[in-house]
């Protein structure tokens, strides 16, 4: 069987090495935040260290990528919405599973909307999580503010990235894209029927 | 044939990720905005229900209410009764050891306090009870010219101080009891330290061993930045309610 290029050796080391910062950045956060593990581990400040540098270090991979044609080329396609998008949109909401109801590009909505609001999400992390870090540096009420938003939105992202990590794992073909960077014919005519290649 | 035409045909779509993401930050932003009275709130609520939880996983959420664990040590050993030593040496005319039994024979004293820790976390009205600092003070004969206090563990890493004068309050104690239990390891038993009106970091756990010295020596976390006059509310860059 033909295997159809879906991403470059450049895309698949921007998403190991996020993955693997992001992954830092949640084990690190459940020793600090979840006392049964954090009973088990201890050494607070060590985990700290880790959890912060894990955490400034999680856009470079993103940043880095920008240098990649191919990687520039699908932050455009993960950007762009159009009709079909809108009608994969409407038919998730309604739980409609029907493969006519879900057309999709090389990315189709779901995967469109989660990498704008993960994007997004790292962002605020980071901006919260430095006006924690460096806590002398700002005003008295920015800082416990910040803590409320990087807690609860550290809980919203652990959520939406099990979901992530669920998708995956309910799709080896889509996993297998994102090794070895290629897919089946037969697979990307099923799930990304518009995709041009 | 597909009913619609292939994307990046023709016109390029509408740029649904970049406001998705815009929007996010902006939220992000609203959100550190409008967060006081925003956790005021959940701070209620999520009390209220903290205390009807059978499953204790309120105390999972932030400000869900309750103590929350922290070590900087990577274990720490267990002491009791036949092996716990608190150990009263430094600039004293009569330096002392003492089991748990030789505390516990020491005149207690109760208290109903709020606790609050630097990281935002507050747990309303927790009994403790144990002996006053100031007792053991007393009892050693405090030489003239000590002017603090340094505190060590036995999980062998944290250490605290305070001044003389800090030392010798009464809503400062040597805390055998919290919540009207004897201290279980987790909450840093047999023997704590329980300084009321300073954040919790102060109230170093595992408490074994209380040195008199001339001047403050910055304990564990105030090497790394944190402030050794540590009152609750008017300290550490926070405006929490004085807890004493």
């Amino acid at each position: 069987m033909t295997r159809i290029p879906r991403f470059t050796r450049a895309e698949r080391w921007v998403h190991r090495t996020t993955a693997l910062l992001m992954g830092l950045c949640v084990v690190t956060a459940a020793f600090l935040y979840i006392p049964e593990f954090a009973q088990l581990v201890g050494r607070r400040e060590l985990v700290v260290r880790v959890h912060e540098w894990a955490g400034l270090a999680l856009p470079v991979p993103v940043l880095a990528g920008l240098a990649s044609r191919a990687f520039r080329a699908d932050l455009g396609r993960l950007n762009r919405f159009g009709p079909h998008d809108r009608r994969w949109l409407r038919a998730a909401l309604r739980r409609d599973r029907r493969r006519q109801e879900r057309p999709a590009g090389k990315f189709n909505a779901g995967q469109k909307v989660y990498a704008a609001w993960i994007a997004g999400a790292t962002l605020v992390m980071l901006g919260t999580g430095l006006l924690m870090w460096f806590t002398h540096l700002t005003p008295i009420q920015w800082r416990t503010s910040a803590t409320f938003v990087h807690d609860w939105l550290a809980l919203t992202i652990g959520v939406v990235l099990a979901g992530h990590i669920g998708m995956a794992l309910g799709d080896p073909e889509a996993r297998r894209g994102m090794r070895t960077g290629a897919v089946s014919r037969e697979w990307a005519e099923r799930e990304h029927p518009l995709w041009r290649r | 044939m597909n009913p619609e035409p292939p994307e990046e045909h023709g016109e390029r779509g509408t740029p649904v990720g970049r406001r998705v993401f815009l929007g996010t930050l902006a939220l992000g932003a609203l959100g550190v905005v409008a967060a006081p009275p925003l956790q005021r709130g959940l701070e209620n609520v999520l009390g209220a229900a903290a205390g009807k939880d059978p499953t204790g996983l309120t105390g999972l959420l932030p400000n869900g209410g309750g103590f929350r664990y922290y070590s900087v040590a990577s274990s720490v050993p267990h002491r009791g009764e036949t092996d716990y030593r608190l150990t009263v040496d430094g600039l004293v005319d009569r330096p002392a050891t003492y089991t748990l039994a030789d505390l516990r024979a020491l005149p207690q004293t109760r208290m109903v306090k709020d606790v609050q820790c630097v990281t935002g976390w507050r747990v309303p009205d927790t009994p403790f009870e144990g002996v006053r600092l100031s007792v053991l003070l007393d009892a050693a004969g405090v030489r003239a010219k000590a002017g603090a206090l340094r505190f060590t563990c036995f999980d062998g890493t944290y250490t605290e101080s305070l001044t003389l004068d800090q030392a010798r309050r009464a809503d400062v104690l040597v805390a055998l009891r919290m919540q009207d239990k004897d201290l279980g390891h987790d909450h840093g038993g047999p023997v704590r330290l329980y300084v009321a009106p300073m954040y919790f970091y102060k109230s170093a756990k595992w408490l074994s061993g209380i040195t008199v010295t001339e001047k403050v020596r910055p304990g564990y976390w105030e090497d790394r930045g944190y402030d050794v006059d540590a009152w609750v509310g008017r300290s550490n860059g926070r405006d929490d309610e004085p807890t004493s």
